[in-house]
């Protein structure tokens, strides 16, 4: 079974290896024998998603970048797993969509980055609201975690919920040094 | 100015650190070219013609005495002893090694400096005024909406990954000296009638092979909702901005493709549904950045210097240098000075290292210890006292950075173009160098008064031609460096793109070509008109006939 790079729990500072119990089907390939859980498009979600959440698969949807995220909105509760892709690292896109997710839709499953996921934009997938990762280029879990906490402090608040700087100032004296 | 704390130290620090393991990975093979690019670009490292170039952010133009000092000790331990300070108000060091630049990023970082998204698909430094805090005109200083921009936009989770390169600029004073409307994003603070401090928010203006002027999506956004508006516009552009062709990829673009109008109904839809108490500023981080920028204490000073009126009869050239590198300051008593880096026959935007100890020291003895860098690439103390001016001059002569000549003829914008720049189609540094050394005769500059001469070596326009009184663009033509002239530009608060003068003139055409323009304007020019107004006022005609007459 496929491994993922997982956040170890909602508020976990460290990142584990997981089992991957999901199948990427295509939009022409057959969902497989038993009911298996599978992550599908957003195409394929809207023909024959009501018929296999009613069988009782698992049903995750995949969006392109250039899938809008509102049309998803009230199927999310449905949903096991949204995955966004990453055409190429360097396309952004996927990250206002996990924005809107998480922080204007409230999805609190399990958001997946696919693609091209490497470990150097780790820490804006993570703050962005992903908890799950397909690595392309190799990474360990551990090296996960440190790109994602290698800064001691952030500047923005996002959707992983860490406190930006300027909230820590409220409480922190403003410290010279 | 706006001092580091240890969280601002920190975030610098550690984006360092994060390069480092990049390099690291670039030189032992795990990276590949490809991979590394776009993240060495986020961080200001470009490969050029003959080395890598680094450029290290000076956000909204403001340093500090120690880190000019800084600037300049890595100019002379990683570079060969100089700098040169670019049209974003940023510092570029030309002769870079790759495996160095970890080392130099430690060294920045030890004086509050770095590279961070000073290159790349993000949202680059900020322009602001560089008499910010020092001129009487501006309504609110606008550092403190700067300051606040750049917290907000260091390593943003969410714009990182922009489909193309985003710059914003922030004014508060009717003189423009930011360049507003060419910025993907302009912002002018105003108040209103009854007296409440907002943004005029324009978007959409740029330069590069389809230059466009901002338009104004908002009349007056209340500042406290800056940062969430924003965030908005970014979301917009991130979404639907194209990425399909680079040369497509900038918001002016998306906003003249949507309309102004659907773009800014997209924004502010956007903006209604955020969560803005997450996004904006509160009140007492707003408090403390602005208590960061009130901290000059001004010495009382006399709104008149006898000592500056002896020293200006005894010396002309000081005399020069007061009425055209020295302007008025909010508080009596003081001013602020203009220091050229354009002295003919220099490289427009050079500066060595020993100029910048000497300009550093000056700061420290008699300007509070600040310095700023204008997008026109000179050098600004920002509060000098009257009676310190001769001595400030003497200073800046002793060091070769006395030219009285800024906004002048000779005060020329230029891009690296091809001495240095992979993209370039022409050289732009010599031809600057030539012009300069045609108006270098400080009477014949100062009779010809305003006149802002920018050239770029290619299309992509670094040297903002678009906006020159007179522009100057490098073109090839089979393999020949062939220049097109424009009239009219102006980056100003009367901002205005360029026309087209005819077909492009030969190299050694350029200066010949420019002072045939200027014979024409001092023919036709009425009382006190700028170049611009004149040419505003008759057109082409005169100006083609005088630079094509000898063709026919
Ligand atoms: S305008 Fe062209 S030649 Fe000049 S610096 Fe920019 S890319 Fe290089």
């Amino acid at each position: 079974m496929p491994k993922l790079i997982s956040r170890d729990g909602p508020e976990a500072s460290s990142f584990v290896w997981r089992e991957d119990g999901f199948t990427h089907i295509a939009d022409d390939e057959a969902p497989g024998g038993e009911l298996g859980q599978v992550i599908i498009s957003l195409s394929r979600f809207q023909a024959d998603g009501d018929r296999w959440l009613a069988e009782g698969r698992s049903v995750g949807v995949r969006l392109k970048p250039e899938d809008p995220v509102e049309g998803l909105a009230y199927d999310l509760p449905r949903l096991a797993v949204v995955a966004l892709e990453f055409p190429k690292f360097r396309d952004g896109r996927a990250l206002s969509a996990a924005a809107l997710l998480r922080e204007r839709y409230g999805y609190a499953g399990e958001l997946r980055a696919v693609g091209e996921v490497v470990r150097d934009l780790a820490k804006e997938m993570s703050r962005c609201g992903f908890d799950s990762f397909e690595p392309s280029d190799g990474s360990t879990p551990e090296q996960w975690t440190i790109s994602v906490f290698r800064f001691r402090h952030v500047y923005q608040s996002a959707a992983d919920r860490r406190a930006p700087a300027f909230r820590e100032r409220i409480h922190i004296p403003t410290a010279e040094g | 100015m706006y001092r580091y704390d240890a969280i601002d130290r920190s975030v610098i620090q550690d984006r360092s650190a994060e390069f480092r393991d990049q390099v690291e990975r670039r030189l032992s093979g795990a990276l590949t070219e490809e991979h590394f690019k776009p993240l060495r670009l986020m961080n200001g490292l470009y490969l050029q013609l003959h080395a890598y170039m680094l450029r290290v952010a000076i956000p909204y133009g403001a340093l500090s005495s120690d880190q000019l000092r800084g600037l300049a000790r890595i100019g002379r331990i990683y570079d060969k002893g100089y700098g040169h300070f670019t049209t974003r108000q940023n510092l570029q060091f030309n002769w870079i090694r790759l495996e160095q630049t970890p080392d130099i990023l430690d060294a920045l970082a030890e004086v509050d400096l770095h590279a961070i998204q000073t290159s790349g698909n993000c949202i680059r430094n900020t322009t602001s005024d560089p008499y910010a805090g020092a001129t009487a005109e501006e309504v609110d200083d606008p550092r403190v909406w700067c300051e606040a921009i750049r917290q907000w936009s260091t390593l943003h989770p969410e714009f990182s990954y922009l489909p193309r390169k985003f710059k914003i600029a922030v004014t508060a004073a009717p003189q423009d000296r930011t360049a507003a409307k060419v910025h993907d994003i302009g912002l002018v603070l105003r108040r209103d009638r009854d007296g409440q401090l907002g943004f005029e928010v324009m978007v959409g203006g740029g330069m590069g092979r389809t230059p466009y002027l901002g338009t104004t999506i908002r009349e007056h956004l209340p500042v406290q909702s800056l940062l969430s508006y924003l965030s908005a516009i970014l979301r917009v552009y991130n979404r639907h901005g194209r990425r399909d062709n680079i040369f497509k990829a900038r918001v002016k673009i998306l906003v003249a493709a949507l309309g102004a109008g659907e773009f800014a109904r997209q924004v502010e839809a956007e903006w209604t549904t955020m969560d803005r108490v997450a996004v904006d500023l509160p009140d007492v981080e707003l408090a403390r950045i602005r208590g960061a920028f009130s901290y000059v204490r001004f010495v009382d000073a006399s709104p008149v210097s006898s000592s500056l009126e002896a020293a200006r009869r005894a010396d002309p050239t000081l005399g020069r240098f007061v009425r055209n590198n020295v302007k008025p300051h909010k508080i009596a008593g003081h001013a602020i000075v203009n220091i050229s880096l354009k002295t003919p026959g220099e490289v427009p935007g050079d500066c060595s290292s020993d100029q910048m100890d000497a300009i550093a020291n000056l700061a420290d003895q008699y300007g509070y210890g600040e310095i700023r860098v204008t997008h026109e690439q000179n050098l600004v103390l920002p509060h000098v006292k009257l009676d310190d001016l001769a001595a400030v001059h003497a200073g800046l002569k002793a060091a070769g950075l006395a030219c009285p000549n800024v906004g002048l003829a000779s005060d020329i914008i230029a891009c690296p173009g091809l001495d240095y720049c992979s993209l370039a189609n022409t050289r732009a540094i010599p031809v600057a160098q030539s012009i300069a050394q045609r108006f270098s005769m400080p009477d014949v500059a100062e009779s010809v008064g305003e006149l802002k001469i920018k050239i770029s070596g290619c299309i992509n326009a670094c040297g903002h031609h678009h906006v020159g009184h007179i522009g100057i663009l490098g073109v090839d033509k089979k393999g020949e460096e062939f220049f097109q002239l424009t009239l009219g530009g102006s980056g100003a608060e009367d901002a205005s793109l360029g026309d087209v003068l005819g077909p492009a003139v030969a190299y050694d055409q350029v200066t010949p070509a420019v002072d045939a323009l200027v014979q024409a304007y001092l023919r036709e020019r009425r009382g006190a008109e700028r170049f611009l107004d004149t040419y505003r006022r008759v057109g082409l005609t005169p100006f083609k006939a005088a630079v094509y007459a000898e063709a026919h």
